[in-house]
Order: C-alpha cells, then structure tokens, then sequence
C-alpha cells in the first residue's frame, strides 16, 4: 500500500508538467495578438511594446515555458488581461461554486440512477429495462445547454417556481462567507431561510448537470449487477431459500456497488466537464463561466490557468479515489 | 445447404461457404438487433437525418434563409402553416435553417471523428505492439488529455485558434483521439497474445503486416461501436462551440448558435431555441441508441449466456 501510495504521488510531479505542458502550447498558438487585443484600439505601439515585454512573450520558447511552470509554482498563475486581476485567486473563489454545484449534482445523480438500475436489472429485458435504457441514453443524447434554457423557460418564466440565473437572491444580503459553499454557510450560521433561497438557485442547475450522472451510473451499475446475478453464490443462496429482497440488499447491492463508488471520482471529474455550459447557461458564478467569458476575449492567462485548474482538481480527485478504493476493497490492497 | 453437396461454382457460392460461421453471427445478430424496439429505432432516425444531411438543402421551402436574407416585415413568427418552426429575428425560417444545419454537423462531425480516429488508432496500435518506453509515453500522454474534462480544452484550444468552422473542427479533432488510442492499446495488448498472431509472425510475416493485416481488423469492432456513439457527441460538442459563441458563426445556420440566438428573445419567442436543440437531441438520440444495440451485438461477452 505505501509502496502503491509513493507511487502515486511520484508520478504526480510529471502529470502536472504535462498538464502545464498542454496549456503552454495552446496558450502559445494564439495568432490573434491577444496583447493588441488586451491594451485596446487606442494602445501607442510602446505601450504594446511594454507589454509584450511585461509578459515575456519576446523571449524563445523554453525560457517563456520555464517562467510560466515557475510562476505557477510561485502561485502566479498570471492575471487577467480583461480586469487586471490575478487569476488564482479569483480560481479558488470561484472554485467553491463549481464544487457546491458538481457535488450537489452528483448526489442527485445517485439519487435517480440507482434506483433505476435496480429495476432494469430486477426486470430485465421488461418495460423498467427499457424505460432504464432509454432515460439513460436519452440524458446523454440531450444538449445540456439546451435543456437548461428549456428548464429556464418552464420553471423560471412560465411557472415562475424557480429562479433562472444567478447564486443568491440580490435582494437578500449574501451569506458570510467561510466555506465559500453557499449551502454550508448558511447551514453554519443558522440562517434557514438563506439555506431556502441559496437551495431554490441551485436546484435548475444541478438537475441539469446531473443527467450525465444518471446515465453513466445507471449503465453502469446494471451491467454490474447482472453480471452479480450469475455469480454462484447467488444460485446458492436462492438454493437456501433466501427472500429476494434480502439477497438483492445483503448480497447483490453490496458486491456490485462497488464498482459505482470506485467509479464517483471519475464521475465528479465528469460532471465538472459539464460545468461548463450549465454555469453559462445560468449565470453560476463558478470555473466553468469564468472560463467561457475569458474564451470570448481571448483573455488567454485565465482561459489556461482555469484549465490546468480544472485538470489539477481532476488528478487529485483521481488519486483520493484510488486510495479510498484500496481502503474498502482489501482484494486489491492485497493483490 | 445445397453448395454443401456439390462444389461452389460461382465466387459467392464459394464466399459463403467460406464465411458461413460469420454469416450465421451475423444473421443471429441481426435478428437479436431487430427485436430490441430501441435500437431500431435509433437505425430509423440514423437513416432520417442522413437523408435530411444529404438532401436538405434542394428540398428546404426557403432556400434563401441559410444565409443572409432578412425579412424584417416578417419577425419573429411564431410557428404557423408556412414556417413550421417559426422565424427568427430576421425574419428567416427556422425550420429551413435547422433542416440546412444537418449538413455542416454532419460533414464537421465525421471529420473530427475521421481525423480522431486516424491519430487515436496509429498511436495506440504503435503503443500496445511495441509496448516499452513509446508504450509510457504515448499512454502517459492519453491520460494527460483525458484529465481535461468536458470542453473545456477543446473550448481552450477554440478560443486561442479564433472563432469560426475551421478553428472548432480543429480543436474537437486533436483533441479526441485519446479515447481511441486507449481502446486500441488495451485490445492490442489482447489480441497480441492470440495464437493466429504468433502463427502470423512464425511464417516471416512483417510487423507491419502483423499490425495491420492481423491485429487491427480484429480491433475493429471496437472501434466501429466507440464511433457510433462518438459521431452524436462530436456533432454535440460543436454545437456547444456554436452556442459558446467561438464555433460556427450566424448567418451560416449551426444548431448552437440558434439556440445562443433564441435566448435573447426567450419567454416569448420561444420557438427560436427550442426547435434547434429538439431536432439535435433527437439526431444524437438516434445515434446513440444505434451505437448502443451494436454493442450489445458486437459485444463478444453479450453471445455468451
């Protein structure tokens, strides 16, 4: 295990180089002159001058990458050529509402997903196996930005249940901040109603972030299950006489989740892909917004930082996934 | 069988004898494809929107609508008998501009995949046969690119090319091989075993030979199942492109950038967004439910029950 955990944790240095590596080249292919772009049309040509120096862009190709991996290392991870301010900081705000949504969507993934795949695998190849397949398949054949303005549309505009963009009612005053998750700071300082609206804003948007989580567990976890099904002890158990309903909690639930709860990590990373057009659909103040708005202005340092950002996270994510799996699963922390 | 008794004469004949293990597979697999309802279903609208992708532009009521025509006297119609999906803010048809989008989703989708698969299959055959240290490389490399999750590195890469076709294209292309290089690594790996493999390399057959004429065809089934459900997706994340606003660019019609155009005029014009995204969702549906019954039929693991 320790052997395995050392590792890891070497290969984790040469994952992020290339991750850096990734985004430097992208970040170099840039034939738009983001600086002319960033200094504005009435820039003189020293001010571009100066600035061109100010960003190192004049020195050869490897000098250029090794100040961007040492800055980043330093916490520079550069500033943004829109407001002038520095992106890391700005990541990390932003990075609680991402997560606050992911996770909240990948509950209400579970939440959807495992329940079907029990019926499809309980009636298989019957009607709930095949209402299983087709939401599962339809929820990742759907345009998520495309169901997010419908949703919009039905519960914000027509029905008027659910606010459409935004975190937080702009009336009420915002919740302290100390987590920089809404729906703990407001648990934490006690305040309900704020926990109420704070619920309300996040509801249309993990709904639609979810679907992708419904229909990779649902697959998932049937297929496993029924794999489950053939498996001898079953036979043997039925054989005793056990009730069906226990042999599916006791014995097949706890054998094929397994795979489901090794499979959350990825899942997340998943689902924070997703973020993307949900957040800019809805106005989300989080990574996946702050990256597309810097993509329409090619304000190049902050469209890299939040990528490698976002590739960081998902590496991390991976490597506790793994472990946790270890952990529960002595087959594989003794093989 | 009649050929069984007297010896083939024709070449089919003979094809058929040769093949008939295969053919009877096929049949089999067939006949298990037509009685899942879904997947035919997914076949059925594959055919549809081919015929649309193919033929839509000679058949569409307003030929004029797929670029730069504006009717301002004509705004914002809902749908009605002449334009079944309404008009946008320039008064063009809906319909005519969803039915012309296929096209270019089509033809864009096939070369992201055609480009993906060609970089993806090359680096992941070069990986699992030679294996070693080009083995680490190219797969450490893979996990790299799979790490970025969703858009957000094609989106990056989009952005820094600028907007329009090429730059989208080009970004979804180089970014969406890692999937097939995985996919062919870990079946070479398979199939590098088999005993037909190590006969092939006994007679003197050479290792691009090997490569090519003995492991790849036998990776190819694989393959064939990623890319049908792939095409909906490559087809979707253009479309997100388009509504992002760095992909595909109005006039020139794109499912995403009318959905992006329908949200301005949103609680009331409703049908400007909405028909696009419908008409998408069931094109990926049907790719995907086809691509979804040919796994379970190409599933060797699936025939043994």
């Amino acid at each position: 295990m320790l052997r395995y955990l050392l590792n890891r944790l070497l290969w984790i240095p040469v994952v992020l180089i290339l991750l850096s590596l990734v985004t430097f080249v992208i970040s170099r292919l840039v034939p738009g002159d983001p600086v002319k772009l960033a200094a504005g049309p009435q820039a003189r040509p020293e001010q571009i001058e100066k600035m061109i120096e100010e960003f190192g862009l004049d020195r050869p190709l490897h000098e250029q990458y090794l100040r961007y991996m040492g800055g980043l290392l330093q916490g520079d991870w550069g500033y943004s050529i829109g407001n002038r301010r520095a992106v890391l900081p700005d990541l990390l705000t932003y990075f609680a509402a991402t997560l606050e949504l992911t996770v909240v969507a990948t509950l209400l993934g579970l939440l959807v997903g495992i329940p079907l795949a029990v019926v499809a695998a309980r009636w298989r190849d019957r009607w709930p196996d095949h209402l299983s397949r087709f939401v599962s398949i339809g929820a990742v054949s759907v345009p998520v930005f495309w169901i997010a303005i419908v949703l919009q549309l039905v519960f914000g505009q027509l029905l008027q249940w659910l606010p459409v963009s935004g975190r937080f009612d702009p009336r009420q005053s915002y919740p302290q901040s100390i987590t920089g998750i809404l729906l703990l700071d407001t648990l934490l300082a006690g305040n309900l109603p704020g926990f109420w609206t704070a619920s309300r804003y996040l509801l249309l948007p993990a709904l639609c972030q979810s679907l992708l989580v419904v229909a990779l567990i649902t697959r998932q976890l049937r297929g496993d299950l029924l794999e489950m099904l053939r498996k001898d002890f079953v036979m043997v158990a039925r054989a005793n006489g056990i009730q069906e309903r226990i042999l599916w909690s006791r014995y097949l639930m706890k054998n094929a989740m397994i795979a489901t709860v090794s499979m959350l990590g990825f899942l997340i990373g998943f689902a924070l892909g997703g973020s993307v057009l949900i957040e800019f659909v809805f106005d989300w103040p989080g990574i996946g917004q702050y990256a597309t708005k810097a993509a329409l202005l090619l304000d190049f340092q902050v469209i890299m930082g939040s990528t490698l950002f976002i590739g960081v996270v998902v590496v991390v994510v991976n490597l506790f996934t793994d472990l946790a799996y270890r952990l529960v699963d002595p087959r594989i922390r003794f093989s | 069988m009649a050929s069984s008794v007297s010896p083939p004469s024709s070449r089919l004949a003979r094809w058929r004898e040769d093949h008939a293990s295969q053919l009877s597979d096929l049949r089999r697999g067939l006949f298990r494809f037509a009685r899942n309802r879904l997947s035919l279903l997914g076949l059925w609208i594959v055919v549809v929107m081919l015929g649309v992708a193919v033929t839509g532009s000679t058949w569409v009521p307003f030929p004029g609508d797929t670029l730069g025509d504006v009717h301002m006297d004509n705004r914002l119609q809902p749908p009605n008998a002449t334009h079944w999906f309404g008009t946008d803010d320039a008064g063009r048809d809906v319909f005519t501009r969803v039915i012309v989008a296929t096209r270019t989703s089509f033809q864009v989708g096939l070369i992201i995949l055609g480009v993906a698969i060609s970089i993806g299959v090359t680096l992941g055959a070069v990986a699992g046969y030679v294996g070693g240290t080009p083995n680490q490389i190219i797969m450490r490399l893979t996990d790299v690119m799979l790490t970025f999750p969703g858009i957000f590195l094609p989106m990056a890469l989009a952005a820094a090319l600028g907007r329009g076709m090429v730059p989208a294209m080009l970004a979804l292309s180089v970014t969406w091989w890692p999937g097939y290089c995985r996919l062919v690594e870990a079946q070479m790996l398979k199939v590098r075993e088999e005993d037909f493999v190590a006969g092939a390399r006994a007679i003197g057959a050479s290792q691009r030979r090997v490569i090519f004429r003995h492991i790849l065809p036998n990776t190819l089934t694989a393959i064939v199942v990623k890319a049908s459900m792939d095409f909906g997706f490559a087809v979707l994340a253009l479309a997100s492109l388009g509504f992002i606003g760095i992909g595909i660019q109005p006039p020139e019609p794109d499912w995403g950038s009318m959905i992006a155009l329908g949200r301005r005029f949103m609680p009331g014009a409703w049908w400007i967004s909405t028909f696009p995204g419908l008409f998408m969702f069931v094109m990926v549906l049907g790719f995907n439910l086809l691509g979804d019954g040919l796994r379970d039929l190409l599933d060797p693991n699936a025939t043994v029950k």
